[in-house]
């Protein structure tokens, strides 16, 4: 097998050394009832590389690929363009297959990108600190509750409307065991929550959670929901699920929000069918210590050279044990990576740029689209992120679109089923990678659905 | 003639010799120091080209961004500036990598390469399930091979990692509990176990108590089974456990805690050792989670990401997370918050925004299929074997406090008795660094003191172990006789040994881009101790 | 003025109804260098035996716990800014906290300094 190095001869040999007369001496503690005298039946044996290619390829081309196709999905993941650098460096394997940098000594290659990292996170987010990582956005989300928890001593959080579906449902579940109070809602077409946000906050709330922009695309003022957070001894908490529109627009940190957490898959990862993605996590200095996830720290050596180390570890859980401010263990690292090379490559020049165009073709096709007879644009202001309010239900009309292949958006149908409310509305997303004809070959089929 | 106007003369070994001179840029040849990205990109610098296309900030309310402050490098230098940090990091394909409890083996290159496949790389998660019959097809032929070798009724794949997985199971029973309206409030984890067992534990709500080890270093039944009682939900039990030695008893545990009314979570860590040799199903328990980036090959990218499918009894499978796949006529289907309840599901809940860690379940089956039931079974042979040969070729020179009560499993574990005074595991450690190999786990777990756990893995030729072997004797022997030289350890490595009390004391943990007027010598934002 | 010690390596010392509050030099030894310490907020009611503070080292976070119960005065500010203070003087300037006692007679159970380092060299 051409993963396995060990000879017949070698085996032979080191049996001898240990002086176990066979390999199934060296099981002698399992129970005899628990043992197999053979590969488990019914699964296949072992394959050539190429078979194994085959077999995946063959499940592969059941999909339809995003890149192939007018493409306008969003909602949490978003298509752009990764530079093919990207990739080479994700797969040098100093990179691809290290551990985490428990020996700084011959670690200090991720340990620094890990520094860089945090840094431009917490920039991008307009923060002082961030950590090395989380799973993903909506882990990061239900940790920011978490630590809201922490330190504000009070279980009352209140989700915004146009918190995405999904975060909402982690932290449920989550908190059904912390005994967190989530107050939540259903997002409305008419307008944002910010209202009921405000008027929700008590001496009980530990925090109020924000999407910018929110689930339906929107974006507005964190301000007056920070204030009025900060006025009752609650946190403001921002989630941010497309973070290139922190190329063009405000970012949190800078509209009052304590912790900043967000989604980096739209930076470097790419769609993945759902992951693995890169959680980002910002907060203010002062709550350092209550910050779930790995940090970066400077240091010197001992001839005094400036290098890095994983820090303020008594946090995790390899230490604190059940004490600790999360359970999570491994960061993002190499999804981390990716995000950071690609900021890099953009630099704030290229992250604004690309900010502008993403805008630029979302205004453009969110004026066509919604010339369509029937079709209207969901008030507000956006990013590269709308919502469509369309004549007819929009759960079927985005499976017929996928009949002409074309993947048109995302229905609210699917992400808030039995809500009648919001049966018509169609979440459009729109990157730099869309082209002329992609966006004619969606108005054409989206006038047909409509028709 | 001509007679070499250049004066050239071939390279020949120079008598001169001496100390190694410092360099006036700080490298040393193929050693190139790299200066933080924020020291030499600019705001002003890009590594990435458009098409033109207008641009906008037409519809955003005003709400503009100002300082952002993100520096750029052209293409060029990004390649050059990761290029040089990725050479400072040791890595498995430069080496020995024996962290034991974390399965450090080769990560075939077939894997990334099906994860590239635009089938299942360039795919949305909220694409219309007609679109991604191939993705769920993926997941649900894993599935089927991780239930099938480890003999459990239902696998949750969404966990994003280890610890993720152990919070899915932790939840499972006690939403499986809750059910049967059985409040219980106390899970039982060993001292030797990983510190995200118990934390994974007190994050459900649960109180944590340690389970005593016997002088052989398993479990102590007699102690376990005097202690379970109404109050107690599960067990938490890692097998083969953290000293490398399979649980003889886990039957009888498994057997006890049911009897009490409670339920078994085994922490898959250590799967490797006895995948395609024992289906943890035979043995009675309830829960596990399987590290795919371990046992499956997946590449530990530098600290993740990582991928935790928990493989559930039919007890639990009613309270598996959201979403699922299921088989049906006609294709593959997701099992959503919509279908939940008239699919039969009592589940505790969604546990991520999406599916789990598509990329590494492409991955993991790529391994998979590659070994087959006959390889897998190898894997676990394979890893067992070069432990032991690790155990039985070092135990003369290094402590190896449970050598005597029979072979270890897929790690060897050995203890700091016999160094001398005030030598320490990290020493041998470090020394570790300078002869080229990665350091084993030190000080884990910590019911040995001092403790080395030596993980080789499937991978590694017995060449590589016997070169390993040799090295860390003659460290072992040092650290025996009280060489001081090995305090300096490491000498070789891009670094020497780090303070990490400093980084501890005055967190710096961004770039802070100094004052202009020389006023701020620091260079990263303090955190205060608040 | 009285010192006393706990099992646990907390020290208290005893003047009037007051008790000052810190961790032995045994303890702060066995811990290495201390990187943070947080301390309990002037005005907080203890119990004997409750978790009053943590102190962490680079690889260990510990909790501290009340020797004797009563109500939080002041906690020694020092520490925030300089937690090696524990290292270097533990018994003196790298004290924890201090409280004014519920219960006096609670001291009595504690060990008297003599005995403690005696105990501690059995360890």
């Amino acid at each position: 097998m051409r993963y396995l190095p060990l000879s017949d001869v070698d085996r032979a040999e080191m049996l001898d050394v240990i002086g176990a007369g066979s390999i199934d001496d060296l099981f002698a503690d399992v129970p005899a009832e628990a043992r197999l005298d053979g590969p488990i039946a019914g699964l296949p044996m072992h394959s050539s590389e190429l078979s194994v290619e085959r077999q995946l390829r063959a499940m592969a081309a059941k999909n339809l690929v995003a890149g192939e196709v007018p493409f306008f999905l969003g909602c949490g993941a978003y298509r752009h363009h990764v530079p093919a650098s990207v990739d080479h460096i994700i797969q040098r394997g100093e990179f691809l297959t290290a551990y985490t940098p428990y020996q700084p000594e011959i670690a200090q290659g991720t340990l620094q990108v890990l520094f860089e990292f945090q840094t431009q996170v917490a920039r991008l987010l307009g923060c002082e600190v961030a950590n090395a990582s989380m799973y993903d956005g909506s882990t990061a989300c239900w940790e920011a509750i978490g630590m809201a928890r922490r330190i504000t001593r009070r279980t009352g959080a209140i989700l915004s409307s146009g918190l995405h579906p999904h975060y909402v449902s982690v932290a449920k579940t989550m908190a059904r065991f912390t005994g967190d109070m989530l107050d939540t809602a259903v997002p409305s077409f008419d307008r944002t929550d910010t209202e009921r946000l405000i008027a929700g906050i008590t001496k009980e709330t530990s925090c109020v959670v924000v999407q910018y922009p929110d689930i339906l695309g929107r974006i507005g003022d964190l301000t007056p929901i920070a204030d009025a957070a900060h006025a009752a001894g609650a946190l403001l908490i921002a989630v941010v699920t497309e973070p290139v529109a922190l190329g063009l627009i405000k970012a949190p940190g800078e509209m009052g929000a304590d912790i900043v957490v967000g989604e980096g898959q739209s930076i470097g990862v790419g769609l993945q069918f759902g992951g693995p993605y890169v959680g980002l996590f910002a907060t203010r200095e002062k709550y350092v210590r209550q910050m779930p996830g790995r940090l970066a720290g400077e240091t010197i050596d001992a001839e005094g050279k400036r290098g890095f180390v994983l820090t303020l570890s008594t946090r995790e859980q390899h230490i604190r044990r059940e004490k600790a401010t999360s359970n999570i263990c491994t960061n993002s690292g190499l999804c981390a990576l990716a995000f950071s090379v690609h900021m890099t490559l953009l630099g704030e020049k290229g992250l604004r740029t690309l900010a502008g165009i993403n805008h630029a073709w979302a205004v453009e096709v969110a004026g066509r689209l919604s010339a369509i007879p029937g079709v209207s644009l969901v008030g507000g202001a956006f990013f590269n992120e709308f919502t469509l309010r369309l004549p007819v239900e929009a759960r079927p009309a985005v499976h017929a679109m996928v009949e002409k292949r074309v993947l048109g958006g995302v229905s609210l149908g699917r992400l808030y089923p039995g809500e009648d409310s919001l049966a018509n509305g169609l979440v459009v997303a729109v990157t730099e990678t869309v082209t002329n004809a992609d966006i004619d070959a969606l108005e054409a089929a989206l006038a047909e659905c409509c028709a | 003639m001509t007679i070499n106007p250049s004066g050239w003369r071939p390279a020949t070994p120079s008598d001169v010799h001496g100390e190694v001179p410092a360099t006036t840029t700080g490298n040393r040849a193929l050693m190139l120091e790299e200066p933080l990205l924020f020291e030499i990109g600019s705001r002003d610098q890009t590594g990435v080209d458009f098409d033109a296309r207008p641009q906008s900030s037409g519809a955003l309310g005003g709400l503009l961004r100002t300082a952002l402050d993100l520096p750029g490098l052209s293409e060029p230098e990004t390649v050059r500036h990761y290029t040089r940090l990725s050479r400072q990091n040791y890595a498995i394909d430069l080496g020995l990598f024996p962290l034991g409890s974390c399965t450090m083996k080769h990560n075939p290159r077939l894997n990334e390469k099906v994860a590239r496949m635009a089938g299942f790389a360039d795919v949305h998660p909220l694409a219309p399930q007609e679109s991604v019959q191939g993705a769920l097809e993926l997941i649900d032929v894993l599935a089927h091979w991780l239930i099938t070798l480890t003999g459990m009724h239902g696998v949750a794949m969404s966990p994003k990692a280890g610890a993720h997985g152990e919070l899915c199971g932790i939840l499972a029973i006690r939403a499986a509990l809750e059910a049967r309206g059985d409040a219980r409030s106390v899970v039982l984890v060993p001292e030797s176990a990983h510190g995200t067992n118990p934390a994974s534990a007190a994050f459900a709500g649960y109180k944590v108590e340690d389970i005593p080890a016997n002088a052989a270093g398993r479990v102590d039944l007699d102690a376990l089974k005097a202690r379970l009682g109404p109050d107690v939900a599960a067990v938490m039990i890692t097998n083969p456990n953290t000293c490398g030695l399979f649980e003889p008893d886990m039957k009888a545990i498994s057997d006890a805690v049911h009897a009490a009314g409670a339920l078994v979570y085994c922490d898959g860590a250590n799967f490797n050792a006895i995948v395609g040799r024992v289906r943890p199903g035979d043995l009675g328990i309830d829960a596990m989670h399987i590290n795919l980036h371990k046992t499956f090959s997946t590449p530990h990218g530098g600290g993740g990401p990582g991928s935790g499918p928990v493989v559930l009894s039919q007890a639990l499978m009613p309270f598996a997370p959201l979403p699922y796949v299921v088989k049906a006529e006609g294709g593959y289907r997701l099992v959503e918050e919509e279908t939940a309840h008239a699919e039969g599901s009592d589940s505790f809940g969604r546990m991520v925004a999406f599916h789990g860690q598509m990329g590494m379940f492409t991955r993991a089956l790529a391994y998979i299929l590659s070994h087959g039931a006959d390889g897998l079974r190898q894997v676990a042979e394979d890893a067992v074997l070069n432990a032991n040969y690790v155990l039985r070729t070092l135990e003369d020179v290094l402590d190896a406090p449970f050598a005597s009560s029979g072979p270890c499993m897929h790690e060897a574990i050995f203890s700091d008795k016999g160094f001398a005074e005030g030598f320490s595991t990290i020493d041998v450690a470090k020394a570790l660094i300078d002869e080229g190999f990665h350091p084993m786990t030190m000080y884990f777990p910590l019911v040995v003191h001092g403790a080395m756990l030596i993980e080789p893995t499937e991978t590694e030729s017995k060449a590589t172990l016997d070169q390993f072997i040799i090295a860390l004797r003659s460290i072992a022997e040092r650290a025996r006789a009280g060489d001081e030289a090995l305090k300096a350890a490491p000498i070789f490595a891009p670094r020497r040994r780090l303070d990490e009390t400093l980084a501890a004391r005055k967190p710096v943990l961004a770039y802070q881009t100094p004052a202009p007027d020389g006023a701020d010598n620091g260079e990263g934002a303090e955190v205060g101790g608040g | 003025m009285s010192l006393y010690f706990t099992k646990d390596h907390e020290w208290v010392r005893v003047n009037g109804d007051v008790a000052t509050v810190g961790i032995s030099d045994h303890a702060q030894a066995a811990l290495g260098d201390i990187v943070f310490a947080e301390v309990p907020a002037a005005g907080k009611t203890l119990a004997k035996g409750d978790e009053a503070a943590v102190v962490e080292s680079v690889k260990a976070a510990s909790d501290v716990y009340a020797p004797v119960g009563g109500t939080v005065t002041e906690a020694n500010a020092m520490l925030g800014d300089d937690p090696a203070l524990v290292n270097l003087d533990a018994e003196g300037e790298g004290w924890f906290f201090k409280l004014t006692l519920s219960d006096p007679g609670e001291v009595a159970g504690l060990m008297d300094e003599a005995t403690y380092r005696e105990w501690c060299k059995t360890l």
